[in-house]
Parts: structure tokens; sequence; C-alpha cells
């Protein structure tokens, strides 16, 4: 098995085991609470407002934004690291029909993966500090991931036009 | 067709209730299941649960004017009720895909864990029982709730889906730890090779076209992060601000606006957001499925027009998806036939899988 092959289905397997691991964890220690927090905060602000106790209502509404905030980026992450540890698998079993040379395919393979893993992970750095970094890495890791994968739609393409020049076994050799 | 070589050389790799056998069939049925839970979902519950949502929203900015916070806090129960309605019925979607998917992915892996074909058999067996307990489990939270519950935020449904999360998280640790054994000891050559090499028509198709999908799926979704996310959390806290404002001014022709709004902003992230998962979704399908086409014991027409009904599917779903927020229901009545197409292809494939099954086995039989 190639290099880049071995990256992709141990990285892909791994970030799926941590994407649910993460998921799993959340499900059982905040996903309850941060769900009754967002509907207690905006009961409250709604409940303020009838009360006409407005510096309270609204209190209560930016408690209900931030936790809002927080919670999309947790299940954004959840979904994200399991999705992208997906694609690893499925690459990581075929990679050898990307038209490239293996000391390409590797290092298409590690930007993958860093892509895969910097993402969901700026994603979630954003719920604990709202400032550029997590931001920047968040996109740096997507940008990543979208070159990569237009660099392996490319090479599909080509491995696909190389096994219909060559005979079965001479593809991908280059 | 497959010939009668390829179907001998691949018999060993798809032995008769073997992992490969289990995750395979498994693996479609869970993502048939998933689509058609899902089309169900979006054409009886998705629009009237929002409508019901939206109802109680409008009730509660009137219960503010009037200054009536009990009947505020009733509304809102009912509101967190349509919410969990909605969110679990999402989630057991998402996850009977995912399972499906990753059941998929699992079989292709199989030559390469080493471990027994009975420590294979029963991390499959684990890894079904998990991907079945856990979205069913996710179902029931909304009808079982805190009943009996020994957990004060947690019920029983909870605890079951978490356990089911654990039985498939159990699973892939076995399976990593299978594909470590192998990587670190002597490596048998693999008919599984051969499986990778399948340059069959549909084969190809489907691996271009689901990459294709997939990148597709991330431009978009890059696109709505950079351009919409924010924007949307913004509106999103800015109509409730108003909503309560003007409720509590007795400006209710302003707070109803308001509501209104915030309806047309949710169903605005939930399409862009469902577009973007869908599209993602379905090339990987199409690349998974790539794979399965060696094991369709179909005629090549017939596997050419599974794929094509497939991956136009796989389009029109979150393309009209997309274009429910100009062209409302008749969109959305296009995008659940795509889904449909999704499923007749799938299940039409499953058909030949369950065909290739039956011809090993007889062959099997017929052995001496």
């Amino acid at each position: 098995m190639s290099a880049s092959r071995k990256l992709l289905l141990v990285s892909g397997l791994a970030l799926a085991v941590w994407g649910m691991g993460y998921g799993l964890w959340y499900a059982l220690f905040a996903e309850h609470q941060a769900l009754d927090q967002m509907g207690a905060s905006l009961a409250n602000a709604f409940a303020r407002a009838a009360e006409r106790r407005m510096p309270e209502a609204h209190a209560a509404l930016e408690a209900f934004a931030q936790t809002q905030f927080n919670y999309v980026r947790q299940v954004d992450v959840h979904s994200h690291w399991t999705g992208l540890a997906m694609l690893l698998i499925v690459f990581g079993a075929i990679f050898d029909r990307v038209g490239f040379d293996e000391r390409k395919r590797f290092y298409l393979a590690t930007i993958l993966v860093v892509g895969a893993v910097s993402f969901p992970l700026g994603v979630v750095l954003q719920t604990a500090n709202r400032g550029p970094i997590p931001k920047a890495l968040a996109v740096l890791g997507s940008a990543l991931v979208i070159l990569a994968l237009a660099a392996v739609a490319l090479g599909f393409a080509r491995g696909n036009a190389a096994e219909r020049r060559s005979p079965p076994g001479e593809v991908n050799r280059a | 067709m497959s010939t009668p070589n390829a179907i001998r050389r691949n018999a060993g790799a798809f032995a008769p209730l073997g992992p490969a056998r289990l995750f395979s069939l498994g693996g479609i049925t869970l993502i048939i299941g998933g689509m058609v839970f899902g089309d169900v979902f979006a054409v009886f519950v998705l629009h009237q649960n929002a409508g019901r949502i939206g109802q109680h929203l409008l009730a509660a900015t009137q219960a503010v004017a009037a200054g009536d916070v009990g009947s505020v806090l009733a509304h809102f129960t009912s509101i967190g009720g349509f919410l969990e309605n909605r969110g679990t019925k999402v989630d057991t979607h998402v996850h009977i895909l995912d399972f499906g998917y990753l059941a998929l992915l699992l079989a292709l892996v199989q030559p390469y864990v080493a471990l027994s074909a009975s420590a294979k058999k029963l991390l499959a067996q684990i890894f079904l029982l998990g991907a079945v307990l856990l979205p069913v489990s996710v179902f029931l939270i909304h009808y079982v709730g805190l009943a009996y519950s020994p957990l004060r935020a947690i019920g029983w449904a909870s605890i079951f889906a978490d356990f089911g999360g654990l039985l498939v998280i159990v699973a892939c640790v076995g399976e990593l730890a299978g594909l470590w054994r192998y990587l670190r000891g002597p490596r048998p050559a693999l008919a599984a090779e051969e499986l990778r090499q399948d340059r069959s028509w549909p084969a190809r198709v489907l691996l271009t076209g689901g990459t294709l999908l997939v990148l597709l799926g991330f431009l978009h979704g890059a696109y709505y992060a950079a351009a919409n996310l924010y924007q949307h959390e913004a509106r999103d806290t800015a109509l409730l601000r108003a909503m309560m404002e003007d409720a509590a001014g007795n400006n209710l022709a302003a707070a109803t606006q308001a509501v209104n709004a915030y309806g047309g902003l949710q169903g605005e992230k939930a399409v862009k957001i469902a577009a973007h998962a869908h599209i993602i979704e379905f090339g990987l399908l199409a690349i998974l499925l790539a794979f399965v086409q060696r094991f369709v014991f179909l005629s090549e027409r017939w596997k050419r027009r599974w794929v094509l009904v497939l991956l136009l599917g796989s389009v029109v779903l979150p393309v009209f998806v997309l274009l429910e927020l100009r062209w409302g229901l008749v969109a959305g009545g296009i995008a659940d036939m795509g889904g449909l197409l999704v499923v007749v292809s799938l299940s039409g494939m499953l058909v030949g899988v369950l065909r290739h099954t039956g011809r090993l086995d007889a062959g099997r039989e017929a052995e001496p």
C-alpha cells in the first residue's frame, strides 16, 4: 500500500473515531444543557419584555445569541470532522487512481489531512475566542481542503484518461 | 455484468454473512432507509412544523404586547416542543445516512483489516447494531421525553442513542486497530486491489461525478460561510430584538412583520445548509457506489441507467432545495422527486447486489 493511501486511511479512521467521540461527548455532557439554556434564555427575554423590563430582556436575548453561536459551531464541528473523515477513507481506498506520481499524491494527501483537521478545529475554537486567529484557521483549513479536492478531481480525470490510453496495470506509474 | 471468473475471485471477500457483505448490504439498506425517512419528513413534517412555530411565535409577541407573561412562557414551551420534534428528526435522517456511508466505507477497507474472520464479523454486527440503535433512539427522544429517567436532563431514549453511538465508536476503534495490524505486519496479496481497479463505465462515471459533486458542495459551503453565516446570525438576533421591542411598544404590525421576516430567515438558512449537506453526501455516495458496481449483478445497460438516475437525482435535489427560496413548494416537490430518484436507483443497485450474493451462494452450494 502506498504511503499516501496509508496516510489517508489511518488518518481518516482516526478522525472518524475522534469526530464521533466528540459528538458522543457533546450529546452526553453539553447538548441538552445548551438546548435548555437557549430555550430558557429566549423565553426569559420575551417574558421580561412582557413585563416591560427591557434591559433584562436584552441581556437574556444576548445570552440566547451567545449560546446559539456556540451550539451551531459545536454541531458543525461534529458533522464536518466525521464527514471529512469519510472523505479521507474513501480517497485512501482509491488514491492510486489519482493520475500524479506518488510524491505529489503524498503531498496532496497531507494537505487533505491537515485541512480536514484544522478547518473544524478553527470553527470550534471560535466558541472560546471570537478573534481573528480561529477564523483564519477555519478559512485556511477549508481552503486547503478545497484546493486539494480540486487537485484530486483533476488527478482522477488524468487517471481516467491514462487508463483509457494504457493497458491495465500500466497506470499511475509515472 | 460481472464475469464468472470475477465473481469467483470476489467470493472470498464477499462470504455469506461475512463482514464485507454485512457492511455492504447494511450500508445500502441504511442509506435507502435514511433517504425514505428524509423524504417522508420533508413532505409531512418539515413545513407544517415550521408553520406551527411561526404561529406560536406570533402569539408570543401578541402576549408580550398584552403583558401576559404566563401566555408568553406557554407559547415558548410549545415552540421548544416543535423545535425538538424537528431537530430529532433531522438528526435521525443525518445519522442513518452517515452510518450507511460509513458502513460502505468499512466494507471497502475489510481486506486491510488484519483480524480474525470472527472478530471482523463481530465488529460488523456491533457497528450495525449501533447504527440502527442510535437513529431509532434519537427519533424516539421527542416521544419518550424524560419519562422514568434517572437523570434530570437526559431521557432513556437519549441514553440508548448515546449507547448506540458508543457501539459504533467501539466498532470503528476495532477496525482502526485491525488496519494498524495490517500496516505493521506481513501484507498478503489482496483481491481488493482488483476492486479498486474497476474501470467499467459506471464506476468511472460515479467516481468522477461524485468527486465533482463533493467539490461543488465544498465551494457552496465556503461561499455560505463567507457570505451568509455571520450575516444570518446577526439578522437572527436583530429580528428577535425587533419582535420583542415592537411588541413591548404595542406596535403589533411591526412585530408581525419581524415574525414573518424571522420565518423567512429560518427557511433561507435551512435550505442553504440542506443543499450544502446533500450535495456533498450524494457525492460521497456516488464515489462509494463506484466500488460496489463490481458486485451489482445486472446487465451493463441497467447498471448505466441506475448510475445516471442516481447522478440526476443527486443534482436535482440540492439545486431545487436552493430554488425553494424563489419557487416555494413547487421547487420543494421537485427536490423530493430528486430524492426519490436516488432512492429508486439505490434500490435497483441493492437488487443487483442481492442477485450477486445469491449467485455466489448458489455457486458455493454447487461445488463438490
